[in-house]
């Protein structure tokens, strides 16, 4: 291996310090890190996924299988990173991974030798089906196999650098910048459409790139490009990927903007994320080189012709110095003739026995000894290729004859070409398959707003690859509606020859009986060998999906690019069928892997989803409160006294309101504005108790039911106007409520008169409750708020702090309250106003905890008790369901089995003790064992300052009756055993004296 | 990701709507007290191969909910109709 002193695509003028297990490898900028290993030597990369057995750079793009390795250190850390598609950067360091205690000498390469017990199903026949009635095995095996079984090790810091999503709209996605892709972006650029263009490489030209620095490719390529760069319609990306071809003509792709440096520049990318919307799209993917099958065909120095050639020509490095070309088609010939030309001592080897007369002629033009009716049937070697077996094989590439080793320190196979289907197999499922190529490719009906060109397409020719690539640009310019012409292609060029014409259909090559002469693998990186297919046809399987999933053939990482159609030829062989006939399997995105990183984009942390916060929250940070998550929002807990902890501070809070007076923030409430003649008719309808009687001016506290009978929410609503009401709901079931009202508005009651609009974010509320709430709002507002002038349940408009502001008499607390609603704008304003004034009022702000406490001491329900499994009479709330009106969920509510006395029904709780039960506790009764579910739960629990004890509120079955009896509360994730007496819920004031006073 | 057509926004990514419920069922009237009608509209579904009437609410957009037709085999999607327009629309197709 060596880097020749002239050619390639690279700049000498750069040179690269980069670093693979602490050795310097010479590099310039244009080189991979498979290229830069190649020159340096290191044959040696990784050890295999199962069998730990020494892997090597096999090709020099995306499908590679073997050469995957750490990249980078400390946070920016990157496992299973494919070396043939890193670019170099200049402090490169990279380390082998899956070897242990290092990559020469690996203790896991024992499993080569245990290889016989590590065949097909091997996990399932010998951890899991001995011991089938338990999973105690596998469970403790599980650690240790994962442990050995092994791919790269992820970073546990937190990734330092940022990632976007970008979205994009184009008339024609173009997805690859070969020959194919540049005559469809030319063709549909030129008519005018908005073009993407997108290379997952950092250079445009595809196979071009392959070819010897100066040829005529070279021209075309520039030419294309510079055409390209000069239309305002069209845009290229490079290294971008198109990973994923979606519903509704979505694309996903991803830009690797900093991944070729070895840090971002400040304020720039790493990778940014495109979910582009394309109208029509041309895949010119190309196709991927495929390997032959045969006895250590994994062994470093065996690689695909293609890529010797690539890394020759592209990267001025000859891989080997005596080489064996083995092939079943015309394309390895290039790589024969351009390595020979090169200076080694090539012998190509072809299956056929009469390969045609050009293929020939090129090669020994060049002084490539050939052998026709010839097949590698087994590569010598350990860490790196040694020699080659040869053997006359005949057309199905059994042995025929005597083999001979010959010297070779690297063995260049092509076994045809599989083109890049994916995307559209994404999108459409099975592809169809082409004899003469042998291989699948999209079906080609034109309804498909996807389609391929090029050798994506099995193109035989240079001149179809054009004209496929442009008539397919142009074909999706027109149908976008781009205006222009296209014009005419551009001319073709002289390139290699193509694999389908002449290929022939066998990949194996095994001894005359059959056999393979040692681990002849199919699938690479899973270690899937032609052996294991052979099993698991004898255990019976013949579907193409479930031999995948016994043999984990093409699951690993890179999807079987190389080993799918191999694998498809040795099933029909074995079933006696041909290959179209056992099928193939679909492929799912991504086509190659992404990071985490980039789909996260910048939604991590406190920007994963929105915060909402009330108008008045900067008060509260201000003021000292402790913040709470209720849902989206973000809400005041408790306002700590000094060092005051939750619970010393709510029920102070609490104390407090029953005491004197305190303001909470309930701005989050959701708040929808009913509007419209049918109005009444409507909140008639979804709430279970009548409005039709509701004066403008006053307000009512109502319940909702689900369709299906359970209760959804309640809240109050208020008549503002003759045709407009005021509904608010609970803070955590508003979207609900309201998508629901549009439902029945826009569906079933379209002859109803009448609009909702969520105005929660129009609206600041603020409760005012305590004995001298109406003393203090007396005086900030100077309006009268005697018991006369506004009674319980009524509202009015008044003035405070020069804001127009609503004030609601109603009480959550249970004591003389009020809710004033303010333009959200003024609420801070309004507030803060209070809080001036009600220094004379001892008025202090208080929590959701406290409020917590006091709507429990009233025994109102809330989200704990509306968890959507409770029904009217489970909560005691039937009285208030009206008997003169149909409403929603009024037929469902009264299905037998919710009228089931047996049902859990809302009761208090008096805990004994001086200890609070546990939300979600279990209620057993008192001589029961607590085995079981338990005759109910608890919901809701408070200290209670008013009663002087714990109390709770919680659902027990036939609760009505049990009034008095004592049940014990069995709190089994904290494991703590309580009794209580069972009460009525309405623990504080049950005839609401206070609030009406 | 489907993309969805709405009459009042135009072409707009999933992401903006919400799944709402089988568009193929009919509420029964307010004063309907069969049991059995409720329980059907409520519960009781097919499971087409094919195509399908489903509502989708316009969540992130004009609020609106609309009847939309998806194939539940390819998830191809086919028209669209403001659920208030969708009883004319079926009419008229049907002319």
């Amino acid at each position: 291996m060596k880097r020749l002193p002239s050619g390639g695509r690279i700049d000498r003028s750069a040179p690269l310090n980069i670093r693979f297990d602490g050795r310097t490898l010479p590099a310039f900028r244009g080189d991979t890190l498979s290229s830069a290993m190649l020159a340096g030597g290191v044959s040696l990369v990784g050890r295999s996924f199962k069998y730990h057995r020494p892997r090597g750079i096999y090709s020099a793009g995306v499908e590679e299988p073997g050469a995957m390795v750490h990249l980078r250190d400390g946070p920016r850390h990157e496992p299973n990173v494919r070396a043939t598609v890193a670019e170099a950067f200049d402090g490169l360091v990279a380390t082998s991974q899956n070897a242990w205690p290092s990559l020469s000498f690996d203790i896991g390469a024992v499993n080569n030798w245990l290889g016989p017990f590590f065949s097909a199903g091997f996990y399932y026949k010998t951890f899991i089906g001995p011991f089938r009635r338990s999973t105690w095995f596998w469970m403790m095996c599980e650690t240790f196999i994962r442990k050995a079984a092994g791919m790269g090790r992820a970073s546990y810091m937190e990734d330092p650098d940022q990632y976007e999503k970008r979205n994009a709209f184009c008339d024609v996605l173009v997805i690859g910048g070969g020959v194919a892709g540049l005559s469809a972006a030319l063709a549909a650029g030129r008519a005018g459409a908005q073009v993407l263009l997108v290379e997952q490489d950092f250079e445009l030209g595809g196979a071009v790139l392959s070819d010897p620095v100066g040829s005529a490719g070279d021209d075309w390529v520039a030419r294309a490009r510079a055409e390209l760069q000069a239309l305002d319609t069209v845009r290229i990306l490079t290294r971008t990927t198109a990973f994923g071809a979606y519903d509704g003509d979505t694309y996903g792709l991803v830009e690797r903007v900093s991944d070729h440096v070895k840090v971002p520049v400040a304020h720039q990318l790493r990778q940014r994320y495109w979910l582009v919307r394309a109208k029509r799209a041309v895949m010119a993917t190309g196709a991927i080189e495929r390997p032959l099958v045969f006895g250590g065909n994994d062994t470093p120095g065996v690689m695909l012709a293609e890529s010797v050639r690539s890394y020759l020509n592209r990267f001025a490095v000859l891989a080997g110095q005596t080489i064996v070309v083995a092939t079943n088609n015309n394309s390895a010939y290039a790589a024969a003739a351009d390595l020979a030309g090169a200076g080694a001592d090539v012998t190509l080897a072809d299956m056929r026995t009469t390969p045609p007369v050009e293929a020939r002629t090129l090669a020994e033009t060049a002084g490539v000894r050939l052998l026709p009716g010839h097949g590698v049937i087994e590569a010598r070697g350990g860490k790196r290729v040694t020699g080659a077996r040869l053997v006359p094989v005949d057309g199905t590439g059994r042995a025929q004859g005597a083999t001979q080793t010959v010297k070779a320190d690297m063995i260049a196979v092509s076994g045809g070409w599989t083109p890049v289907v994916h995307l559209w197999s994404q999108r459409y499922g099975k592809p169809v398959f082409h004899g003469e190529g042998a291989c699948f490719i999209p079906d080609g009906q034109d309804s498909h707003p996807l389609q391929g060109a090029g050798t994506a397409m099995a193109a035989a020719s240079l001149s179809e690859v054009i004209a496929q690539g442009f008539d397919r640009g142009a074909e999706a310019a027109q149908a976008a509606g781009a205006p222009g012409d296209a014009g005419k292609a551009p001319d073709g060029f002289a390139c290699r020859p193509f694999w389908q014409n002449g290929l022939h259909p066998a990949w194996a090559v095994l001894t005359a009986q059959g056999k393979t002469l040692g681990k002849a693998f199919v699938d690479f990186q899973h270690d899937v060998k032609i052996s294991d297919i052979d099993q698991a046809h004898l255990e019976g399987y013949v579907s193409v999906e479930h031999l995948k999933r016994y043999t984990t053939l093409g699951m690993a990482t890179d999807q079987g690019k190389l080993s799918n159609v191999n694998a498809l030829s040795r099933m029909a062989e074995l079933r006696g069928k041909a290959i179209p006939d056992v099928g193939t399997t679909t492929f799912r995105p991504p086509f190659t892997p992404i990071s985490i990183g980039s789909l996260v984009g910048h939604e991590h942390g406190r920007h994963f989803r929105p915060t909402r916060l009330s108008p008045i929250h900067q008060w509260h940070v201000e003021h000292g409160a402790r913040m709470t998550e209720a849902g989206a929002w973000m809400r005041p807990w408790y306002y700590p006294q000094y060092a005051e902890d939750l619970c010393t501070a709510y029920i102070r809070e609490a104390a407090h309101v029953r005491a004197h007076v305190g303001m909470v923030d309930v701005s989050t409430l959701g708040k929808i504005a009913v509007q419209g003649p049918d109005a009444a008719e409507f909140l008639n309808r979804i709430y279970v108790n009548g409005w039709k009687t509701l004066a403008v001016g006053r307000l009512r506290y109502g319940v909702m039911l689900r369709e299906d009978g359970f209760v959804l929410d309640d809240g109050a609503t208020a008549r503002l106007g003759a045709q407009d009401y005021f509904m608010s709901t609970t803070t955590a079931n508003a979207a609900k409520v309201l998508a629901f009202a549009e439902h029945l508005l826009q569906t079933a009651w379209k002859d109803l008169r009448v609009h909702v609009t969520t105005v929660t974010d129009q609206w600041a509320a603020i409760a005012v409750a305590g004995p001298k709430a109406r003393a203090l709002l007396a005086k900030v507002s100077g309006a009268d708020l005697g018991p006369g002038a506004l009674p319980n349940n009524h509202l009015t408009h008044a003035m405070i702090g020069g804001v127009q502001v609503r004030i609601h008499r109603m009480s959550y607390s249970g004591e003389l309250a009020y809710e004033i609603y303010v333009p959200a704008g003024y609420g801070r304003h309004v507030w803060q106003a209070l809080h001036d004034a009600g220094g004379a009022f001892d008025l202090r702000p208080y929590g959701t905890e406290a409020m917590g406490a006091l709507r429990i001491e009233k025994g109102h329900v809330a989200g704990p008790e509306l968890d959507g499994r409770t029904t009217l009479k489970d909560l005691g709330l039937e009285g208030f369901a009206s008997s003169k009106k149909p409403f929603v969920g009024s037929v469902l509510q009264q299905r037998p089995v919710l009228e089931d006395p047996q049902r859990p029904t809302l009761v208090g709780l008096e805990i004994e003790g001086d200890t609070g039960a546990k939300p979600g506790a279990l209620l057993y009764a008192a001589k029961a064992d607590a085995k079981g579910h338990g005759d109910g739960w608890v919901s809701s629990t408070t200290y209670s300052p008013a009663l002087g004890r714990y109390i709770a509120m919680g659902l027990l079955k036939n609760g009505r009756t049990r009034k008095g009896d004592v049940v014990r509360v069995e709190d089994f994730v904290g494991g703590q055993s309580l009794t209580a007496r069972v009460v009525s819920h309405h623990f504080f004031d049950p005839e609401g004296e206070r609030k009406n006073g | 990701m489907i993309r969805i057509d709405c009459p009042v926004c135009g072409l707009r990514d999933e992401t903006e709507f919400t799944y709402g419920a089988d568009a193929s069922v009919t509420r029964p009237a307010m004063e309907d007290t069969g049991m059995q009608h409720w329980v059907d509209y409520v519960f009781n579904r097919d499971n087409p191969r094919g195509w399908h009437r489903e509502y989708w609410h316009h969540v992130q957009g004009c609020r609106q909910w609309l009847v939309l037709e998806r194939n539940t085999l390819t998830h191809q999607i086919g028209t669209c109709h403001l659920a208030r327009d969708a009883d004319l629309a079926v009419k008229e197709a049907a002319k």
